[in-house]
């Protein structure tokens, strides 16, 4: 039985941060809804994986102002995994690793929190395992995979891949990618690009890049440019062509 | 709801949990010629055992008390009873053992038989039948698995050539102490070429004494044999006394491996001093993996002496240090002989005030060469009025080696943390999938249903350890 998609909406109000008494973002404003694709970008410095932590709830950053509502509700002061049972996910620039942990029993626990809402059950470990055999090929994984420790000796454009199969046996419903396509080869792009494309009519998606190439793979619906914690410019996937035709300096010049 | 504390900061007079013992004989408190005597008498020994008592006790007032390590001072030898001889037939009843006894080994998931003997009711192990079973098999193969007291009438030839000989009781003052008063413990005996498949454990032959402060323990490990033994358990044991000295001595004969295998959780009020020596040789391998959970004060380090080229030493050891709790834990390994290899890892927690110490001790001797050397220690302190320190100490007199040192103390890492919670798990539980990774190492060495208790106790542990 399937039932229509629902939407779900994430609002990014006059959003300011800072850290240690640094302001970092000064006002941001920025909404996703199921099924758009936004794409955020800007030079180095400009906030874009402050945005994306703050979003997922790190606790390094202080909120002075403005809100993030996911369906009309603040999760400002919800801990980071509240958050993440509330269907946001967050594939990290620099995934940790984690010794000792197997892939397997960590996604386990992940599923059974957040898909299942369940707090001290674990999901049957055999259904569980045919449940990511499913996903685990798609991202080109073999099946012994789930039984290496978390992120423990992977190659960048492993770890980036284990980010994003992360992403589709938890089935979030909002999902920030923070520079997901540094460190993939043109294949693993595109093995990444299918995966997210696969879930996009589900995911309201905010992707952190630099470069239009993963934004070919994957078209976003909405581009912004974010410079000194603010939104500079905000357009279609065109502002991306004038970017890496003209640069930043030169783009916001000429829109001034 | 109630919640059941159980962990490594257990609070053992919340339950008024007491072994019930009904001992048949017990020697008045305190130390002298007279109570070794009668321990002997009871134990209806040879005379020769009675001398090197004697002997010992002599030794145990001349030794100082160590000079290193956690403070001692508040223990009163005279205060102490050094031998209660419990009843041949318990009348302790598992109806007596506190209801929340009980359910913390529930939840620790521990096999009632287990259970019952951890309750003071060990004398009614129900898998009697299991354990005869398993006599009969090494009794075939000629292996030897009985307590001290029963060796030395089936075996005096084996106990008198090795017993005191690995940890002689001029070694430390506990040495001594535990020479001079020693009882229960195992015996062990594998015939040359014999490899017993299944880990021999001490609680397949279960009376109180084994619980016991002073236990001893003799394993001799002919040539080309294999045997893994395996003392503790995960569960808190309780003991009315506050010290444990224990001594354990291996002999690994030319291409023996023995693996040793401890977890120990005695009660906070336990002083654990307990010295541990392997003699490895030719070819042999000596395998220490030791887990400190419980006591008061810990103060441990499994050694090998390799004698022989190409002797191996593996000294695994993790332990968990929480409130009001030292654990002075190591390994020392001696290199002797040509081409022998040692590799100490050690892994340490701290929490509510523990204290965690890696003391540790490398000698190689000069003409050792191609010895390989390979010590790891890591530390988490996990909150603020935590301590942890690393003290290796090498001494080394021999150029050509190859010599491996890492040492890493560390908080939990904030940021892996945040990785954990991003994904939905609570940072409680988070903090616990941290801790069980990082003694994944020692945990996957243990036989499965310790691995398994020791995960939930560590689970259990972590509640309630976040703000």
């Amino acid at each position: 039985m399937k039932t229509k998609n629902e939407t779900n909406t994430l609002e990014i109000k006059n959003l300011h941060v800072e850290i240690e008494e640094k302001e970092i973002l000064s006002g941001i404003d920025i909404t996703i809804r199921t099924n758009e694709i936004h794409a955020l970008m800007g030079p180095n410095g400009a906030g874009k994986s402050t945005l994306a932590y703050v979003i997922a709830g790190h606790p390094k950053y202080k909120i002075t102002k403005g809100d993030i509502l996911l369906n009309g509700e603040s999760i400002i002061d919800l801990e980071p995994d509240e958050r993440a049972r509330k269907g946001i996910f967050l594939s990290f620039q620099y995934p940790l690793e984690i010794q000792g942990i197997t892939m397997l029993n960590f996604l386990r626990t992940a599923y059974s929190r957040t898909v299942l809402n369940k707090d001290n059950e674990l999901e049957d470990v055999e259904k569980f395992s045919k449940y990511l055999n499913k996903k685990i090929k798609l991202l080109g994984f073999s099946d012994e995979f789930i039984n290496r420790y978390l992120n423990v000796g992977f190659s960048g454009g492993e770890k980036k891949r284990s980010e994003i199969f992360q992403m589709l046996v938890l089935k979030p419903k909002i999902a920030i990618l923070d520079e997901t396509d540094s460190g993939l080869d043109i294949d693993a792009l595109k093995l990444v690009a299918k995966a997210v494309n696969s879930e996009k009519a589900n995911l309201g998606i905010l992707i952190i890049t630099h470069y239009n190439r993963i934004l070919e793979h994957i078209k976003p619906t909405h581009v912004h440019i974010l410079v000194n914690g603010k939104i500079a410019k905000s357009g279609s996937h065109e502002l991306v062509h004038q970017l890496e035709a003209k640069g930043y300096k030169a783009l916001l010049e000429n829109s001034t | 709801m109630t919640t059941t504390q159980t962990s490594f900061d257990i609070d053992y007079s919340k339950y008024g949990f007491k072994v019930i013992y009904d001992p048949v004989y017990s020697t008045k408190p305190g130390l002298d010629e007279d109570v070794v005597k009668e321990i002997s008498k009871q134990k209806n020994e040879p005379k020769w055992m009675l001398e090197k008592r004697l002997k010992a006790l002599e030794v145990f007032w001349q030794k100082k008390m160590p000079t290193f390590g956690p403070d001692l001072s508040e223990l009163d030898f005279k205060k102490i009873t050094y031998y209660i001889k419990p009843s041949e037939r318990s009348q302790n009843s598992w109806d007596k053992v506190p209801e929340e006894i009980k359910l913390t080994f529930e939840r620790l998931g521990i096999p009632e038989a287990e259970r019952k003997f951890l309750g003071g009711v060990g004398a009614q192990y129900e898998s009697e039948v299991v354990y005869h079973k398993i006599r009969e098999d090494l009794k075939e193969k000629g292996i030897v698995f009985s307590d001290i007291e029963t060796a030395e009438k089936t075996h005096p030839e084996l106990v008198k050539k090795y017993f005191g000989t690995v940890v002689p009781m001029y070694d430390n003052k506990f040495a001594a102490l535990n020479s001079a008063v020693w009882s229960g413990g195992s015996f062990i005996y594998v015939p040359k070429g014999v490899k017993v498949d299944l880990p021999l454990q001490a609680y397949f032959r279960i009376n109180a004494e084994n619980v016991g402060q002073f236990e001893r323990t003799l394993i001799i490990a002919d040539e080309n044999s294999f045997v893994h033994y395996i003392e503790g358990c995960t569960a808190p044991i309780y003991s009315a006394s506050s010290l444990h000295a224990a001594v354990v001595e291996i002999i690994a004969l030319p291409g023996a491996r023995v693996r040793y295998t401890t977890i120990q959780n005695w009660s906070n009020n336990v002083y654990n001093l307990v010295t541990k020596r392997a003699f490895a040789y030719e070819n042999a391998t000596v395998e220490w993996v030791d887990g400190n959970l419980g006591s008061k004060v810990t103060m441990k380090y499994p050694s090998v002496y390799l004698l022989g080229q190409n002797a191996k030493a593996d000294i695994l050891s993790v332990a968990f240090a929480g409130k009001n709790q030292v654990q002075d834990a190591g390994g020392k390994a001696v290199h002797l002989a040509k081409n022998t290899s040692s590799t100490i890892t050690n892994k340490s927690l701290s929490k509510n005030g523990g204290r965690t110490v890696y003391r540790g001790l490398i000698k190689v001797a000069s003409g050792a060469v191609n010895s390989r050397i390979n010590v790891k220690c890591d530390a988490i302190i996990l909150d603020d009025i935590s301590s942890s320190d690393t003290i290796p100490v090498m001494d080394i007199r021999e150029k050509k080696i190859v010599l491996g040192h890492e040492a890493l103390t560390s908080k939990v890492d904030e940021e892996s943390l945040f990785y954990l919670q991003s994904r939905g798990i609570n940072q409680e539980e988070a903090l616990s999938m941290l801790v069980q990774g990082f003694i994944e190492p020692f945990v996957k060495e243990l036989p499965m249903e310790y691995a398994v208790e020791l995960n939930r106790l560590i689970s259990m542990s972590m509640e309630g350890s976040v703000g």
